[in-house]
């Protein structure tokens, strides 16, 4: 169990039965009252989300997660398939990988988070690197970084990128927000 | 009529509207015929509360208010009494909480929780001009006002409406806390601000009970924004009574493992030739992150 002080954003908890992930968290004390925390939580099954105040002596539920790495396969329809060590096959459904399935490219290693045996939840290596497949062509000798641009990388991503970025630049993705971190290589 | 007062975003804009709000709220005190005083930041007899932890400073505390010097301030004849400064709770930390905060504290005999609540109408709608020229200004995205008529709400009437149950027929704490927060402070959220009035006896340590109506408190809680500001009192002058609350008090923080301060003998002492007297405390962070739109206190607080 975690004890209300345990609380904080990114925390992942079982209440009523499901595991959560704390979204946002606030610390609250009404005028003369007790501490109290407010958790924004999401449903890491099925994406819904509800709000629940804590007391600081209640105690929250802990869910059996565990984690393991596997290797990324391939797409079939909206399952992506991971391998783990021994070449049994994981499937995680679109959802559950939200923008990162943009991400993955064959062979990439991954943790997989299970909720008893269900995947929940992908996580990418912090960065990955990807080819510009599409964008318009900046004003020649403009190296500001902060002028942004679209662009479209291979798998289809589209991502905001600065204007000396051209198509089939090599650049870095920054898994954990989207965005563009910076250029590997110029084509 | 003048512009509603935007945000102010920039650190030299937030850091000189805070001096300013300081600045008005002296002379308005000034100019009312109070008296500033400061009274030990150190001290041996944090007041005895349920929820309020004092942080110890060798073998004394920080205060977690200046509310019972000022009483023995007024104690002595002085008649009106205000104080601003730094006061100290242990383990709030939060967008609206910081362990060491900033208080404005005024204290008057002869009046009750009401004349401290004319005082209040007085001195939000002075500060806010004072500041940035005009009574309104837009908080967490909506336009709203100091002036005009407050909504005054009781605690019974606020928990029937938005909670389902009555706190004066059943009393439970726990309860209380979470209903306050989930479902009734939500309302309170105007676009001028709220009073909520009359609390259960058990939420008002340092409160007198209404001549009358003995399980009412005279206490309220002025909302803006949905954000609490500041709560007053009629305060408790009889010194029996407050000996016996604040025993309960003691004996309840004991059960819950929590520190036990020792009882404050000279303010009891006091306490005995205090007049009826209101007072209140208000939270100038707050005022500052209201009148400059700032989300969090750690914006409005030169460092944290």
């Amino acid at each position: 169990m975690f004890s209300a002080s345990d609380l904080r954003k990114g925390l992942k908890i079982e209440t009523e039965g499901a595991p959560y992930v704390i979204t946002d968290f606030q610390f609250t004390k009404p005028g003369k009252g007790q501490a109290l925390y407010t958790c924004k939580l999401k449903n890491l099954l099925n994406g819904s989300t509800m709000t629940r105040t804590y007391r600081s002596n209640d105690k929250v539920g802990k869910p059996a997660l565990s984690q393991k790495t596997l290797v990324y396969s391939y797409v079939d329809g909206d399952q992506y398939v991971f391998m783990d060590e021994n070449y049994e096959q994981v499937l995680v459904s679109a959802d559950v990988l939200g923008d990162d399935r943009y991400f993955l490219e064959e062979d990439l290693e991954v943790e997989i988070l299970y909720y008893n045996a269900m995947p929940v939840e992908v996580t990418l290596p912090n960065f990955v690197e990807k080819i510009i497949t599409k964008t318009e062509p900046g004003a020649r000798g403009n190296t500001a970084t902060n002028v942004l641009k679209p662009a479209t990388v291979e798998g289809g991503y589209e991502v905001q990128v600065p204007i000396f970025v051209n198509e089939g630049d090599l650049i870095k993705i920054d898994t954990r927000t989207g965005k563009y971190s910076d250029r590997v290589s110029k084509k | 009529m003048a512009q509603a007062s935007t945000a102010v975003p920039s650190r030299a804009g937030i850091l000189g509207a805070r001096c300013q709000v300081l600045s008005a709220v002296r002379s308005f005190f000034l100019t009312n015929g109070f008296v500033e005083v400061e009274t030990p930041v150190r001290i041996k007899c944090p007041a005895l509360e349920l929820n309020i932890d004092a942080e110890p400073s060798g073998s004394m505390y920080l205060r977690t208010s200046p509310e019972l010097a000022l009483k023995r301030v007024l104690a002595e004849g002085i008649d009106r009494v205000f104080e601003l400064g730094p006061c100290f709770r242990k383990g709030e930390r939060g967008a609206k909480h910081n362990p060491e905060y900033t208080m404005l504290e005024w204290y008057r005999r002869d009046a009750d929780y009401l004349d401290i609540l004319d005082d209040m109408r007085r001195l939000l709608p002075f500060v806010f001009e004072e500041v940035t020229g005009t009574t309104r200004f837009i908080y967490a995205g909506r336009e709203r006002d100091v002036t005009g008529t407050w909504p005054v709400v009781s605690v019974r009437d606020a928990f029937r409406e938005h909670a389902g149950w009555d706190p004066f027929v059943s009393f439970d704490a726990d309860r209380f806390d979470l209903d306050l927060v989930d479902k009734v402070e939500p309302h309170l959220d105007c676009t001028t601000p709220v009073i909520m009035k009359d609390y259960p006896v058990a939420l008002a340590a340092l409160a007198r009970r209404r001549p009358g109506d003995p399980d009412v408190a005279e206490r309220w809680e002025l909302y803006i924004a949905g954000m609490e500001l500041a709560n007053a009192f009629s305060e408790l002058t009889n010194p029996a009574e407050q000996r016996e609350r604040f025993e309960t008090c003691a004996a309840r923080r004991k059960a819950m493992g929590k520190e036990v301060y020792p009882i404050d003998e000279a303010f009891l002492r006091d306490l005995d030739g205090l007049p009826p007297s209101g007072g209140v405390a208000l939270g100038i962070d707050r005022l500052v992150m209201l009148i400059t739109g700032a989300e969090s206190i750690d914006q409005v607080r030169t460092f944290v």
